[in-house]
């Protein structure tokens, strides 16, 4: 029918995941979802969680904060500091969850820009993780199937090894 | 019942061990191998232009990060697969992927109900969403 509903995942630099994802909406629409509590509330999150705490503070230097709650009542914490706005293509702001906070640098850097073309937005989410191995093994395991063709061959072995450890 | 461990990261001070154990491609390799079954060392090293030595110093890497375990058969030591981490951190990586896929089958539910109530009660902006030429 339409191609958004369709995400990829890439590695364009050593310590960095992109994502993209095409919606069928204008972008201010997508940032506005992507911004404001009452619509991230919505949306942000799996099937079945529930956002029940979000507060951002839309400026740059102010602060974001969420609590997701699973389906079996316990909560998923996650905060940060906005670092770059400009409404409505571009946002950057830090990442982090409560587990890792005891360990420095462990909060990761997300910029996402929207490009909108005939009404429907190009999403991008880039983010820049503080440990190249998490994002290597990330790429390496080929999760994704929108990864790059070199990765093919590894996630075919991969595959295969998750398959018989799955068992 | 699915673990969305992508922002669940309570494991992860022994995924940071799997993940790096898993970085390198012999290693990588070798796991492949020992998925079908257990190995020498010696059977192990012949697929590779690697001496046993070199292989022996990945398979303590593995070791150390639980991923394979050594028999104790004092001449063979065959090596085994240890599924519990690898499927870790499987979990860990197929979580993340589905944590951003499903918010956003969510948010595309989210947006035809925001575009059929006309949009305009979205924004305070100075852009008209729907307003193109």
């Amino acid at each position: 029918m339409n191609n958004s509903g369709t995400m990829t995942v890439t590695a364009p630099t050593e310590c960095e995941i992109v994502l993209t994802r095409v919606f069928d909406a204008p972008r201010r629409l997508v940032f506005d979802a992507w911004t404001k509590p009452e619509l991230l509330r919505r949306w942000f999150g799996p099937h079945g969680y529930q956002l029940v705490v979000c507060d951002v503070d839309l400026r740059v230097g102010g602060t974001w904060r969420y609590v997701l709650c699973r389906p079996d009542g316990t909560e998923i914490h996650l905060h940060g500091v906005h670092r770059e706005i400009a409404a409505p293509e571009r946002l950057t702001r830090t990442e982090a969850n409560d587990y890792c906070d005891a360990e420095a640098g462990e909060e990761s850097l997300t910029t996402i820009v929207l490009v909108e073309r005939d009404n429907r937005t190009t999403l991008t989410s880039t983010m820049r993780y503080p440990s190249k191995q998490i994002r290597d093994a990330m790429i390496n395991f080929g999760a994704e199937s929108g990864i790059a063709e070199s990765y093919d061959r590894l996630t075919e072995v991969l595959a295969a090894l998750v398959r018989t450890v799955a068992q | 019942m699915i673990k969305l461990s992508g922002y669940e990261t309570a494991a992860h001070d022994h995924l940071d061990v799997t993940f790096a154990a898993l970085a390198d491609p012999t290693r990588r390799a070798i796991l492949a191998r020992l998925a079908r079954g257990e190995a020498s060392v010696m059977e192990l090293a012949e697929p590779f232009a690697m001496t046993q030595p070199a292989i022996s110093k990945h398979l303590k890497v593995l070791e150390r990060a639980g991923l394979v375990s050594r028999g104790r058969d004092a001449q063979r030591r065959p090596c085994h697969l240890e599924a519990r981490p690898l499927r870790d951190a499987t979990e860990w990586l197929e979580g993340y992927r589905r944590f951003w896929s499903e918010s956003f089958e969510r948010l595309d539910g989210l947006i035809d109900e925001l575009k059929s109530m006309g949009e305009r009660d979205m924004t305070a902006s100075d852009e008209q969403p729907g307003g193109r030429p």
